[in-house]
C-alpha cells in the first residue's frame, strides 16, 4: 500500500493501529524504560562544570596536547587536580575545580605565557559552585510551576483525567529523557537543562493535540451504543496520526539540524546539549502522547460509571449484533447503514465498531455493492 | 474579491492579509528606520565576557527589585567608568544581575573589579598626599620636614574618634600625616576638590586650619609591624598605576586603617589617603539625594540621612574632625577602596542629617548620591558565573547556529512540499512571514529593551520553526479531513478551521505557559530561550491567523486548489474523498488507483 494513501485509511479506519486496546504493552515498554533510565539516574548524572563550580579554560592552540596543558596547569594552580581533554575542534579544554581559588585572570595571563599563545584564545569560564545549585533550584521551581498551571489548565480546558493522563506522559518522557544521559553518560550543563524544560512544552503540545481529537471524537458518546470510548478514542488517535507523525517529523527536522550541526562543526556546547535533549525528548514526547496518554485516559475514562454503562450497552449490542449477523449476512449492511447516522454523524466511517486490530471494513466495504459510486 | 455571499462565509481574507502586511511593513521599515536592522547579540555570539552576580543577603527582603535596579545602575557606571563602552548590566530573575562586558579595553580588569562588593565606607582622613609617578615621586625623607606640631595629634585624635584600632592607627597617621601635612597644604591652594565622580567639596580650609588645636603629641605608641607594613605601602603606593589601585579596604579589618586612591578631576591628579578605621557603615545611610539649596545659592549638594547607629557615629566622628586641622578634618567617603569624595568638616554634625556640599554640578551631585544610596544597600554580590568567550569562537558558533536554522528551515520546506505540495508553498511564505517578524521585533526589542540575541534564543528561534510548522500541519490535516468527508475546498478551508483554530490555540497556550514560566522562574541564558520561544509562540498565533487562514481562503478560491490539482496538495482523488453527493457515504475505492 503506498504511503500517501495512509493517512486516508487511517483516517477512515480502515488500517487501525491498536494503541488503546494493547495498552498493556505499551505500559510495559515504557515501564521497562522507566526502569532502566531509573537505574541510570540511579548512578547519577555527569554534571557538567555549571553544577560543581569551577573554572573553564579552553584554549586554541594547534599542536597543544591535553598532557601538555595538563602539566601547565597543574604548575600553574599548584596541586594535580587540572583535568585537561582535547575538544574535537583540537582545542584544548582545561577544568580547574572550584577549590583552586586561583583568579581566570590570573590563570589565563599564565598559562598563555607559559605555553606562547595570545590571551585572547583563551575561553575562560569561571562558575560559583552554588551557582548549578541556584539553577537546578530554579528549573525544579519551573517545572512544578508549569506542571501545576498546565494540569490546571488542562482540567479546566479539557477535563482532569486529561489532565492527570498527559501529567503523567509528560513526567514519563522527562524521566527517559533524563535517564538516557544518566545511561550514555552525556554531560548535564545548563543547556541540557533547557532542553529538558522545553521538553515540557513540546511533550504536552503533542499531547494536547492528540487528546483534542480524542476529546472530539468521544462526543456525545454516550448517545449511541456502538463504540466504547477506549475504541472511540482509538480511532481518534489513528485518525490523527498523520497529524502527529507530520508534527513530530517537522519538529525533529531542525532540533537534527541543530543537533548535527552543533555536534558535527562545534563539537560539545550549548548548541549540541540544548538539541541533544531536545531531540530525545521529542521523540519520547510523540511516543508517550500515543501509547502511554491516550491508553491512560482511557482506561482512566472507563473507570467512570457513564462509561462503564456505555461499555455494559456496546456488548450487549454487539452481542446481539452478532447473533443477527449470524442469521441474515445481508442485514449486517443495513444496521451499520443506520447506526452510522447517528451519534457521530460527520465521521464515523460505517462499520467501525468492532474492527480494530485488522481492516476488515475494506474488505467489507469492497464487498459492498460498489455501484453507489 | 470576493463575493458579497462569500465574505460572509470566507470571513475578509483581505483585509487580514492587508493587516498583516501593514504590520510587517511597518516594523520592517522601522527597523531599517532607527538603523537596528540586526539583533543585538548576546555576549555568547558576539565574544566578550559575561559575569552573573548573585545578590546575597542575610536579610532576604533586602533582595528586591528596588535595591538590584539600583546596583545597576552603580555597577553600570563602574563598568564603563573602566573604559569597557557598552558594557550592558541588566537584573535578571529575582536576585541576579548580568554585566555583559563586550570584547575590547581591558576585560580582565573589570570583570575583576566588577563583581566586588560595593562597600561603602565613612572614614577619617589621617593622611593625603597626590600620588603620580610622573608628578610627584613621594619618598619617605621628603616629608619628614614639614611636620608641623599639629599634624601628628590631628592623625591621632582623629582616630581617636573612630571606632576602635587606635592602638596601631596613630603611628602610622603620625608617620604619614606629616608628609600629608605639605602636600597637601599645597594641593589645597590648588583647590582640593577632589573624587571619582568629580564631586566633593571644599570648605573654606583656613578655618578648618585656623581650628587645628596644637595638640597634645598624645603619646605616640611605637609603630607595631602592621603600622610599619600599611605606612611601607602607602609609600610605595603609586596611585597614577592602574594595577595598584587595588581595594585596600577589603584586605584587612574595616576597623584598621586603610590606605585608599582618588582622582581629582580638577586637577587631573591622582592622590592617596591614609584612612582610619571605619566611623559609619554606608549601610547606616537611609537616604542620599541630590538637591540643589536655593537658600544659599551654594548650589548642587546631596543631603544625607542616618539611622541612629548612623547619626551618633557621625555626630561623634564629626565632632572629633572637627577640632582637627588639614588635612586630618576630612572625612572620606569610600566606595570599593577608592575615595569618592572627601569633604571637610567644621562643625560635629548632629540629628542624622548631614550635607555635602561643593562645586557639584547636578550630575555630579546626583551620581554622588546614588552612590551613597547604594552603599547604604546591605547587598552583597557573589560571581556566579563569568564566562568568556573569544570573538572568533563566537562568530563560530552564531554560523553554526545559523547554518543549522537554515537547515532546520530547508529540511522543513522540503518536508512540507513533498508532503503538502501546493499546500506547502503556503506554509513556506508563512515561515517567511514569521521569520521576518520574529527577526524584526528582535531587532527592535535589542534596541528597545536591550534584548540580546544568545546562543540558547537561536536555539529557542530554530525549536520555533517546527512549532510553527506545525501549526500549519493541524490546519492542513484538517482540510484535508473535510476533502476527504468530501467537502468542497471553499466550504472545507472554512470547516476546517474553527476545529484547527481550537487545537492551535489550546496548543500554543500550552507552548507560551511553559515559556512564561521558564522566563519568569529562569535567569541567563535559559531566559533568552524562553523568551524567543514565547516571541515565536505569540507570533505564531498572529500568523496563523492574520496569514495562513486567510491566504488559504483566498487560494482556495482559484482554480488550481478549489478543483484540487494533483499539485494542490488537496486532490480529493489523491485524498481518498468521498464522492461530494450526499447520502453515499461510501468510501471511495478510486484510492487504490491513484
Amino acid at each position: 500500500m503506498s504511503l500517501r494513501n495512509i493517512g486516508h485509511r487511517l483516517y477512515q479506519g480502515e488500517v487501525s493501529f491498536d494503541f488503546v486496546g494493547k495498552r498493556k504493552i505499551w505500559y510495559s515498554i515504557s515501564a521497562v524504560i522507566v526502569l532502566v533510565a531509573g537505574i541510570g539516574l540511579a548512578m547519577g548524572l555527569h554534571l557538567g562544570i555549571e553544577f560543581k563550580g569551577g573554572s573553564v579554560y579552553t584554549v586554541h592552540k594547534p599542536g597543544l596536547s591535553a598532557s601538555q596543558a595538563k602539566d601547565t596547569a597543574d604548575k600553574i594552580i599548584g596541586s594535580n587536580t587540572a583535568l585537561a581533554q582535547t575538544t574535537d575542534k583540537g582545542d584544548v579544554r582545561i577544568q580547574v575545580s572550584a577549590q583552586e581559588s586561583i583568579p581566570a585572570t590570573t590563570f589565563t595571563k599564565e598559562f598563555s605565557q607559559a605555553i606562547g599563545v595570545q590571551e585572547q584564545d583563551i575561553n575562560a569560564q569561571v562558575i560559583g559552585p552554588s551557582w548549578g545549585a541556584d539553577i537546578s533550584k530554579k528549573a525544579l521551581t519551573g517545572l512544578i510551576v508549569f506542571m501545576v498551571l498546565v494540569t490546571i489548565y488542562m482540567a479546566i480546558a479539557f477535563e482532569w483525567r486529561m489532565a492527570v493522563a498527559a501529567l503523567v506522559a509528560l513526567i514519563h518522557d522527562l524521566l527517559i529523557t533524563i535517564g538516557v544521559y544518566a545511561l550514555v553518560g552525556f554531560e548535564v550543563t545548563p543547556g541540557t537543562v533547557i532542553g529538558f524544560l522545553t521538553i515540557l512544552g513540546y511533550s504536552l503540545y503533542d499531547t494536547v493535540v492528540v487528546f483534542d481529537t480524542v476529546k472530539e471524537n468521544t462526543r456525545g458518546l454516550t448517545k449511541q451504543s456502538r463504540r466504547t470510548y477506549s475504541e472511540a478514542a482509538n480511532h481518534g488517535l489513528n485518525q490523527t496520526l498523520v497529524r502527529s507523525i507530520n508534527t513530530t517529523v517537522v519538529a525533529l527536522l531542525p532540533v537534527s539540524a541543530l543537533l548535527f550541526i552543533g555536534g558535527g562543526f562545534l563539537g560539545a556546547g550549548t548548541l549540541n546539549d540544548i538539541s541533544l535533549a531536545l531531540f530525545i525528548g521529542l521523540a519520547a514526547g510523540a511516543y508517550s502522547s500515543i501509547c502511554v496518554a491516550t491508553p491512560l485516559l482511557a482506561q482512566l475514562k472507563e473507570q467512570a460509571p457513564d462509561m462503564k454503562a456505555l461499555a455494559k450497552r456496546v456488548a450487549q449490542r454487539r452481542a446481539s449484533e452478532a447473533k443477527a449477523k449470524a442469521e441474515a449476512e445481508a442485514r449486517g449492511e443495513e444496521f451499520d447503514e443506520v447506526e452510522g447516522e447517528d451519534g457521530d454523524g460527520e465521521q464515523v466511517a460505517a462499520g467501525m465498531v468492532g474492527q480494530r486490530n485488522q481492516p476488515v471494513s475494506r474488505a467489507r466495504g469492497k464487498g459492498r455493492p460498489s455501484g453507489k459510486h | 474579491m470576493a463575493t458579497p455571499k462569500s465574505r460572509s462565509r470566507d470571513g475578509y481574507p483581505g483585509r487580514a492579509l492587508a493587516l498583516i502586511l501593514v504590520v510587517t511593513v511597518g516594523l520592517v521599515a522601522l527597523m531599517f528606520g532607527t538603523g537596528n536592522t540586526k539583533p543585538r547579540l548576546g555576549i555568547d555570539l558576539a565574544g566578550g565576557t559575561s559575569v552573573t552576580l548573585t545578590a546575597k543577603s542575610d536579610d532576604p527582603s533586602a533582595v528586591n527589585k528596588t535595591n538590584l535596579d539600583t546596583a545597576v545602575n552603580i555597577i553600570q557606571k563602574r563598568v564603563n567608568g573602566m573604559g569597557v563602552s557598552e558594557a550592558e548590566v541588566q537584573t535578571q530573575g529575582n536576585a541576579n544581575i548580568i554585566v555583559n562586558i563586550p570584547d575590547g579595553g581591558n576585560t580582565q580588569q573589570s570583570i575583576d573589579k566588577v563583581g566586588d562588593t560595593a562597600k561603602l565606607y565613612f572614614r577619617p582622613v589621617l593622611a593625603a598626599e597626590p600620588s603620580g609617578a610622573a608628578a610627584q615621586q613621594p619618598s619617605p625623607s621628603a616629608s619628614a620636614s614639614g611636620g608641623a606640631s599639629a599634624s601628628p595629634s590631628a592623625g591621632a585624635s582623629a582616630v581617636a574618634g573612630s571606632p576602635s584600632a587606635s592602638a596601631s592607627a596613630p603611628a602610622s597617621a603620625s608617620a604619614s600625616a606629616t608628609k600629608a601635612g605639605r602636600a597637601l597644604s599645597g594641593a589645597l591652594q590648588a583647590d582640593p576638590t577632589a573624587s571619582a565622580s568629580g564631586s566633593a567639596s571644599a570648605q573654606p580650609s583656613a578655618s578648618a586650619q585656623a581650628s587645628a588645636p596644637a595638640a597634645n603629641p598624645s603619646a605616640a605608641p611605637t609603630p607595631d609591624a602592621e603600622t610599619l607594613a600599611l605606612q611601607q605601602k602607602y609609600a610605595a603606593l603609586d596611585c597614577s598605576d592602574k594595577a595598584q589601585r587595588l581595594n585596600y579596604q577589603k584586605t584587612n579589618d574595616p576597623t584598621a586603617p586603610a590606605i585608599a586612591c582618588s582622582y581629582n578631576d580638577e586637577q587631573g591628579l591622582w592622590y592617596k589617603f591614609v584612612l582610619g578605621g571605619v566611623a559609619v557603615n554606608g549601610q547606616d545611610v537611609t537616604k542620599a539625594q541630590a538637591v540643589y539649596d536655593t537658600q544659599t545659592g551654594k548650589g548642587w549638594m546631596v543631603d544625607l540621612s542616618f539611622n541612629d547607629t548612623g547619626s551618633k557615629a557621625f555626630a561623634a566622628t564629626t565632632g572629633q574632625l572637627a577640632t582637627q586641622s588639614s588635612p586630618a578634618n576630612q572625612f572620606a567617603i569610600v566606595l570599593d577602596g577608592q575615595v569618592v569624595s572627601h569633604p571637610y568638616v567644621q562643625e560635629s554634625i548632629t540629628g542624622g542629617n548631614a550635607v555635602i556640599n561643593g562645586t557639584f554640578t547636578s550630575d555630579e551631585a546626583k551620581s554622588l548620591a546614588n552612590v551613597l544610596s547604594y552603599g547604604a544597600l546591605p547587598l552583597d554580590f557573589v560571581k556566579s558565573d563569568v564566562t568568556t568567550v573569544s570573538p572568533q569562537l563566537g562568530s563560530e558558533q552564531l554560523k553554526a547556529g545559523l547554518i543549522a536554522g537554515l537547515i532546520g528551515m530547508v529540511l522543513v520546506v522540503a518536508y512540507s512540499l513533498v508532503y503538502y505540495r501546493g499546500l506547502g508553498l503556503i506554509s513556506i511564505a508563512g515561515l517567511v512571514v514569521s521569520a521576518v517578524l520574529t527577526w524584526s521585533i528582535m531587532s527592535l526589542l535589542g534596541a528597545g529593551i536591550g534584548f540580546a540575541l544568545n546562543l540558547p534564543a537561536v536555539c529557542g528561534a530554530i525549536v520555533a520553526i517546527g512549532i510553527t510548522a506545525d501549526s500549519f500541519i493541524v490546519y492542513f490535516e484538517r482540510i484535508r479531513d473535510e476533502v476527504r468527508e468530501g467537502a468542497q475546498l471553499r466550504a472545507a478551508v472554512q470547516r476546517a478551521w474553527p476545529r484547527a483554530r481550537r487545537t492551535i490555540l489550546v496548543s500554543d497556550f500550552v507552548s507560551f505557559l511553559c515559556a512564561a514560566v521558564l522566563y519568569l522562574v529562569s535567569v541567563g541564558k535559559v531566559q533568552g530561550f524562553a523568551f524567543t520561544l514565547g516571541l515565536t509562540t505569540l507570533l505564531d498565533v498572529v500568523v496563523i491567523f492574520l496569514f495562513t487562514k486567510p491566504l488559504i481562503t483566498l487560494l482556495a478560491r482559484t482554480k488550481f486548489f478549489a478543483s484540487g490539482h494533483p499539485w494542490s496538495g488537496l486532490d480529493p482523488k489523491r485524498l481518498g474523498a468521498r464522492p461530494p453527493i450526499r447520502g453515499s457515504r461510501r468510501r471511495s475505492t478510486t484510492t487504490q488507483e491513484v
